[in-house]
């Protein structure tokens, strides 16, 4: 307990949760203020910047953020649990290279990567000449600026952020359980689902926050591949700071959407949560 | 009736032979004890038991059945394993429990196994907690009481009690043989450790460099070594060159006088060890380059000094040849 507070009261930390902070109390602060007509700070407290959040427009795209992040988390984890599976199995080499190649895209401006599915996905785009040269479609299929394609490019940016993760938990998991499982009379399908799964939650939650939380606060991709009719929360806000210059409105649905997606954590978390967590962490 | 057979099981690693052809017969209810300096292959010999390695060449059978290539789950014995290996993410019943669920008995019959199991390892009172809760004893009572609970033909284990210390360790022998004797199931023990393969075993395998030296029980073991590997390796010997055979004869058996004969070899007291029950003298022989030690017990009330001459006789009999 001690030892806890002066871990708090240390001057480092101090300075850090003092600029940890005041952004995010500057963004409450700026909430509850309006606007004149050319966007300056008028300094009248109101909550109308929150009861506008309730309009049918945008509680749609509220929900078309939530569930674009929560199917973007689920893809990069049913896709990535394999993958890092397949590199805790390698040798020792070989593993290295792989999660080099998984790190790969980190090296390429973001944004030329995007603009390479822009070059991928467009009517004259790779996927629509090749199935139209095997003579599969007649003419070419929308693809761009669809949610499809602002899905395929979360998923496929964010990729890393969750193999990672699980790769580090799969990696401190003891390996001779599993002879110890086999010993017992399990199949392989049951120890991986009794042994191996249980013992990489936290890899699991780490992931899942990070690809969910990234993928909400993420607007360049679905500016690039989504096109203007899949807007998402973030270009709204975007919106609301830069060109409509409406600070307090782009403040309230940054707030709202804050505290949603710690909600969303906290039950992702309790969701995974067993008590051997529970009992790991009483100990420490 | 036989257990287990190993018929000229043989085990190379990339082209390296780590385990010679070898044949082995247990009986049932037997314990029998794998012994011999690290790395000379006894773990190896119990993972092919265990089926998470194949011989290279050779036969396995268990009650007389052929299980050479049978994947691991489908086998009716269970590996306790050196460095345990307890799911960290089950408490000690969940731990316990595992194996049953796996072989889909009936709740009750679970309950009543995973209650016994815990009774006779008296892990009573720590049902509920983690492994990572326990002390090394402790988890080691939970390996083994995975592994009994699921009443397997024969239990296998691999130096059990290793890591443990040398209290704990003398403890959870006596434990574990009371256990096997009460089961009446197979155990095939590993270990290097000559006492506790002597105070537990029926029979033990002597075993060097991947090969057999000698199987026998633990009183013909020390009385009858049969290879210079076998008499040294379990107790101490003093081993003696003549032109034409190799002999060894036991401390206990050297007896010392202070006078010395001409019909008696001869020689000078070079060091003398107390240890308490009893005293070690080693003697330099006069006529040989060679050592002898001779073990005194405490109706021995002779003063003996370092650097005394003395007298150094053994009978005929207690010589025992050995092979090379
Ligand atoms: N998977 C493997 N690949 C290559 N060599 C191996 C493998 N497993 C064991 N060996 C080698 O086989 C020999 C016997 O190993 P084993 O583990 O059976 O010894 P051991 O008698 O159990 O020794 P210890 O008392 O130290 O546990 C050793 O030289 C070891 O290096
Ligand atoms: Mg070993």
């Amino acid at each position: 307990m001690n030892k806890r507070w002066f871990g708090i009261l240390s001057p480092v930390v101090l300075w850090l949760c003092f600029f940890m902070m005041v952004p995010m109390i500057a963004v409450v602060g700026v909430s509850f203020l309006s606007r004149d007509t050319v966007g300056n700070l008028v300094w009248t407290f109101n909550i109308s910047n929150y009861t506008r959040f309730f309009d049918p427009l945008y509680l749609g795209i509220y929900w078309d953020t939530i569930w674009l992040s929560v199917l973007t988390t689920l893809l990069c984890l049913l896709l990535s649990y394999p993958l890092a599976y397949y590199i805790t199995t390698a040798g020792p080499r070989t593993q290295k290279w792989m999660l080099i190649g998984v790190t790969v895209p980190f090296w390429i401006n973001f944004l030329i990567r995007t603009y390479a599915w822009v070059l991928i996905l467009r009517t004259q785009g790779l996927v629509n000449m090749g199935l139209e040269q095997l003579g599969m479609i007649s003419e070419p299929m929308q693809l761009l600026y669809t949610k499809g394609a602002v899905l395929l490019g979360m998923v496929y940016t964010f990729i890393p952020y969750m193999v990672l993760p699980i790769y580090v938990s799969l990696e401190q998991m003891d390996k001779r359980q599993l002879e110890a499982a086999s010993d017992l009379g399990a199949s392989r399908w049951s120890a991986f689902w009794r042994v191996t799964l249980p013992q990489t939650k936290s890899g699991i939650m780490t992931g899942g926050v990070l690809v969910f939380v990234t993928t909400t606060g993420m607007f360049v991709i679905t500016d690039i591949l989504g096109g203007a009719k899949s807007q998402m929360l973030s270009n709204i806000i975007q919106n609301q700071f830069l060109s409509a210059r409406d600070w307090p409105f782009g403040a309230a649905l940054s707030v709202i959407f804050m505290i949603s997606s710690l909600i969303i954590i906290w039950l992702f978390n309790r969701a995974l949560r067993s008590k051997y967590e529970s009992a790991k962490e009483a100990r420490a | 009736m036989i257990m287990i057979r190993l018929e000229n099981v043989e085990k190379h690693f990339a082209g390296h032979p780590v385990v010679h052809p070898l044949s082995l017969k247990i009986e049932e209810g037997e314990f029998l004890t794998l012994l011999g300096p690290s790395g000379c292959g006894k773990t190896t010999i119990l993972r092919m038991i265990a089926g998470f390695e194949h011989p290279t060449s050779g036969v396995i059978t268990l009650d007389n059945e052929d299980m050479t290539y049978l994947p691991p789950n489908k086998r009716d014995l269970n590996l306790v394993f050196q460095h345990y290996a307890l799911f960290p993410h089950m408490t000690v019943e969940q731990n316990i429990q595992f194996g049953l669920k796996m072989k889909k008995l009936p709740v009750k019959e679970q309950r009543e196994r995973i209650d016994e199991a815990v009774r006779l390892t008296q892990l009573s009172a720590l049902t509920k907690r983690y492994p990572h809760q326990l002390s090394g004893g402790q988890q080691q009572r939970v390996a083994i009481a995975r592994a009994i609970a699921n009443k397997p033909k024969v239990l296998l284990l691999d130096e059990p009690l290793g890591a443990l210390d040398l209290q704990l360790r003398k403890n959870l022998q006596t434990e574990l043989k009371q256990l096997q004797r009460s089961l009446g199931i197979t155990f095939i023990y590993v270990t290097h450790d000559q006492e506790e393969a002597m105070m537990m075993s029926d029979r033990i395998v002597i075993m060097n460099n991947g090969r057999i030296e000698q199987i026998g029980t633990p009183k013909v073991i020390y009385e009858r070594p049969e290879t210079l590997f076998a008499a040294t390796f379990v107790g101490e010997n003093n081993i003696f060159h003549t032109e034409d055979r190799l002999y060894a004869v036991r401390p206990e058996k050297i007896r010392v006088h202070h006078e010395v004969t001409a019909d008696h070899q001869s020689g000078i007291i070079h060091d003398i060890v107390y240890l308490g029950n009893i005293h070690k003298l080693i003697i330099q022989l006069d006529e040989e380059q060679s050592f002898v030690t001779s073990v005194l017990d405490f109706t021995d009330q002779r003063t003996w000094e370092i650097g005394q001459s003395v007298g150094v006789y053994w009978a005929p009999q207690d010589e025992v040849t050995v092979g090379r």
